[in-house]
């Protein structure tokens, strides 16, 4: 009973560490985790999207003409990996080995680089085989998808360039090691969504 | 959609202060830079009552336009505008933000907290709805106010502005400030959602949570996963205005139904985002005034959780009239029937708390009464919707106006009023006058019904929504007069409220901190609240924890006041006689390095007021402006700013460190 009339915890709420909170899941952790379902939906429109209009171009190119596939298995391998430098480079913060976080960090920024660097070179390959946003439906739910993927890679390449530049300063310290796992998230998300874009529009074949 | 990282905060002893740290926290200028969630609670009231009384006022014209045949008061392009103005804004920027308004000052409060989990990203939150408003306000100097109905339907919007469907840039004013508008939406939501599930005080389970709290928590997860969709379709209208491409042309293989499919995905959880904290506020008021607890409160939390659940099954009933075929048809024609039963639920057990309490009919509790009765008429109007063959009558026609008005208007707008009379005396620390409140009430009963219930008539008869008008002899004319001077019945009672604001800020009653006699948390705080909200952070020992402290019963069952529990006696003394579940909430009970335990809030720490959030937003606006106008100069100082904002917010900490 008295324990109902003793102070109780007054520490900052709002501060990046979970111990207090209720679900005992940070607060920038479960934020994360909601934003990234909400970014389901948004990809999830443009997929559908896409899916709806395959194969319902009235003229082309066709998805057929266009695409790669090895040229686009290699660069997506490379995002891939970027995920497990992603992991090696938390793993690193959080034994306190800086010294290996920037490399991981770095490859991590690297990796996604090459992947929008691929990215940027298949979109003028197939603009200059006759694609463009407004040639058909392909053309116009294609760049759209891939597009916003790609900003969403380069919104990450930004924020993992920005964890190194803090760590270069020395102010990014074990106990800060929840802002990578955070941009981890974020970065992983997006891989994922990849693989699924990789899939559906790349790998399943088109109807004709 | 911007991840803004909130991630980098902790003070870092090297910091660089790119901006000096704003301190003041009164005077004008702190409202620029406050991150406490009631002031910004305040701010988004106020801003959204601007905006009710000129979407109001569009209303008006509206009517005067057809409060006879053949009116001359506006063109047809006109009326257009003001009938897309208005819903645009009365959704989006009146029946979205009100609700957070009052989340935002109230949910800390309920929860036992001193604030939401991200002040700044709260404030944030705040910017753009107000830039985002603004923004598409400026299309009526800058080009084309939005003029394709607030559910700017495909191909009308989507086609190219050189093939002359919609001159202007209207519709771009339109899709860009609704994807701006959805940002600060989503980082709201999240706000909450993290303030909700990880802030509560100690005992504060889910289970003893007040229903506003849930029906917050409840809106704030279709928020989030309803505006991404609406984003996906509004990029897609834009790129197709404007980039040439082929989303919804027909021609080209597009499907202009698919945009329908996508802005209903949204829109029905939509209707939900704006009914369920309605539902919120009416479960706080009827149990106050009724002087009993809520009836069924588990049963009104899991129905307004299925609510949320089913309303994500339901978004074709606003296509029925495009041809789905038969089974699709039929799939959510059950559907929406099966929704009905959830929201029959709460309506019986308002009905229930109501029932044998000893009723106190302030203002307040009229207005809930009046929402339930409303609400209840809308709802059933609406199940007539479900049933496909009318509804291919009905859509299109004034009686869907009339409907969704019933739910809007009768069900939330009356809610907001309930909730303004019920909680104004906390905010402000001043009554408003009952005697304006009860004829506000009255006038905007009378003036609802003689406006709305004509429509169903005028609707059954044929006339037609967004028609700028109608010949003679038609037989709608009366009818029609009648619905027009409803309208101005409307008016006059928004103005007794705005009279009954000023005059309660002048010389109003002071209110005492709990005047209602009420039941939760909110009501234990000092009026007016300190910046820290508690002193002590409070622990809760069961739902309606507030009441049991002031109350108990003796052995006939009878309610007997503690001598100890007083309203504004911080002593817990009360709980004694309670059963304490210890460890429900156990969590953190080590008496904190900030707290004095006195009680005069010295030593806490809150967090500081910020610059960035409004740097920030500065940005959005300009990258809107280069996007309508296609400029790309304009967008280089747009991402600079926003850059700048971002990176400034990042490193700054939370809590500016201590000088002394
Ligand atoms: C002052 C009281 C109000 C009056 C007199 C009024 C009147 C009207 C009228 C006559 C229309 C139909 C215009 C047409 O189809 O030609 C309309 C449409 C609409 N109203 Fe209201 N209204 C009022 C308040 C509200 C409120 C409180 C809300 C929501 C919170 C609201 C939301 C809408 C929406 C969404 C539309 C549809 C716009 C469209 O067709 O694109 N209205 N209103």
């Amino acid at each position: 009973m008295t324990q109902a009339t003793l102070p109780v915890p007054q520490e900052g709420h709002h501060d990046d560490h979970g111990h207090d909170t209720a679900t005992g899941t940070t607060n920038t952790k479960l934020a994360m985790w909601v934003f990234l379902s909400s970014e389901c939906l948004f990809f999830g429109a443009f997929i559908a999207t896409y899916l709806l209009y395959r194969g319902r171009s009235v003229k082309g190119p066709t998805p057929r003409d266009v695409y790669n596939i090895p040229f686009t298995s290699v660069t997506s391998f490379i995002l891939l990996m970027s995920s497990l430098t992603m992991v090696l480079a938390l793993a690193a913060i959080q034994r306190g080995d800086h010294r290996r976080f920037r490399v991981w960090i770095i490859a991590t920024g690297l990796f996604g680089l090459t992947f929008i660097a691929g990215q940027i070179y298949e979109f003028t390959e197939f603009y200059r085989e006759g694609l463009s946003l407004s040639t058909n439906v392909f053309g116009s739910s294609f760049f759209v998808l891939t597009g916003i993927h790609g900003a969403h890679v380069t919104v990450g390449i930004i924020w993992l360039l920005s964890l190194w530049g803090l760590s270069m300063q020395g102010k990014l310290g074990v106990q800060h090691s929840e802002r990578v796992e955070i941009a981890g998230l974020y970065w992983h998300f997006v891989d994922v969504v990849w693989i699924v874009i990789f899939t559906v529009v790349y790998l399943i074949p088109p109807q004709k | 959609m911007t991840a803004v990282p909130e991630v980098i905060t902790p003070p870092s002893p090297h910091r660089v202060d790119l901006l000096r740290r704003p301190k003041a926290s009164r005077g004008f200028w702190s409202w620029f830079t406050t991150v406490d969630h009631k002031k910004i609670g305040v701010l988004y009231g106020a801003t959204a009552l601007v905006f009710f009384l000129i979407a109001g006022s569009e209303a008006l014209l509206i009517r005067l336009q057809l409060a006879g045949p053949n009116g001359t008061v506006l063109t047809a392009s006109q009326y257009n505008t003001l009938f897309t103005m208005h819903g645009t804004t009365m959704i989006f920027l009146v029946g979205m933000p009100l609700p957070v308004a009052l989340g935002n000052y109230f949910i800390p409060l309920m929860i036992g907290a001193r604030d939401v989990a991200f002040p700044r990203l709260n404030m944030f939150g705040y910017w753009v709805f107000l830039f985002g408003g603004l923004f598409i306000y400026s299309g009526f100097v800058l080009g084309g106010a939005p003029n394709g109905g607030w559910f700017g339907y495909t191909p009308l919007t989507s086609t190219p502005m050189s093939q002359g469907f919609l001159p202007g840039h209207g519709p771009d004013f339109w899709t860009v400030g609704l994807v701006m508008l959805g940002v600060g939406s989503v980082t709201s939501a999240i706000n909450f959602i993290v303030t909700i599930l990880n802030m509560r005080a100690p005992g504060m389970t889910l289970m003893r949570m007040p229903v506003f709290v849930w029906m917050m928590l409840v809106t704030a997860f279709l928020t989030a996963f309803a505006i991404p969709c609406v984003t996906a379709a509004l990029i897609m209208v834009f790129f197709d205005r404007n980039y040439g491409t082929n989303f919804f042309q027909a021609a080209s293989g597009g499907d202009p139904l698919l945009y329908q499919h996508l802005f209903w995905l949204f829109g029905h959880p939509e209707v939900y985002i704006l009914i369920l904290p309605g539902m919120g506020i009416v479960s706080e008021i009827l149990p106050t005034f009724a002087r009993k607890p809520l009836f069924g409160y588990a049963v009104i939390v899991f129905s307004g959780i299925a609510i949320g659940f089913l309303g994500w099954g339901v978004w074709a009933h606003h296509m029925f009239a495009t041809g789905l075929g038969p089974v699709a048809v039929s799939a959510f024609s059950l559907a929406t029937m099966l929704i009905a039963i959830p929201t029959g639920v709460k309506i019986f057990n308002w009905l229930g708390t109501v029932w044998g309490g000893s009723l106190r009919l302030k203002t307040p509790m009229l207005f809930a009464l009046g929402f339930i009765a409303m609400f209840t008429i809308g709802g059933l109007s609406g199940v007539t919707h479900s049933i496909v063959p009318a509804d291919t009558q009905q859509t299109d026609t004034y009686y869907v106006v009339a409907h969704f008005h019933y739910v809007l208007f009768g069900g939330l707008i009356f809610a907001i009023f309930g909730g303004f009379y019920y909680w104004w005396p906390k905010i402000f620390g001043r009554m408003l006058n009952e005697r304006m409140g009860k004829l506000n009430f009255w006038m905007l009963l009378i003036g609802f019904n003689l406006t709305f219930f004509p429509m169903h008539i005028l609707g059954l008869e044929g006339q037609p929504r967004r028609t700028y008008t109608y010949a003679s002899g038609m037989g709608w004319d009366n009818l029609n007069l009648l619905v027009s001077i409803g309208s101005f019945v409307i008016a006059f009672g928004v103005l007794v409220f705005i009279v009954n604001i000023i005059f309660s800020t002048l010389r109003g009653e002071k209110a005492t901190a709990d005047p209602w006699d009420a039941r939760t948390l909110e009501w234990s705080t000092p009026t007016p609240v300190p910046e820290y909200n508690f002193a002590e952070i409070p622990q809760v020992q069961a739902r309606d924890d507030f009441w049991h402290r002031k109350y108990t019963e003796d052995a006939e069952g009878r309610l007997v006041r503690l001598p100890s529990g007083g309203s504004d006696s911080g002593t817990m003394g009360a709980v004694a006689t309670l059963e304490v579940d210890e460890g429900s909430g156990g969590h953190g009970d080590t008496p904190g390095e900030n707290g004095d335990g006195h009680g005069d809030g010295h030593g806490i720490h809150m967090p500081s007021p910020s610059y960035y959030p409004f740097v920030m937003t500065l940005g959005l606006p300009i990258l809107g402006y280069a996007a309508v106008f296609k400029n790309p100069w304009l967008a280089i100082p747009g991402v600079l700013i926003l850059v700048f904002g971002m990176y400034a917010w990042a490193i700054e900490p939370g809590t500016a460190e201590d000088e002394s």
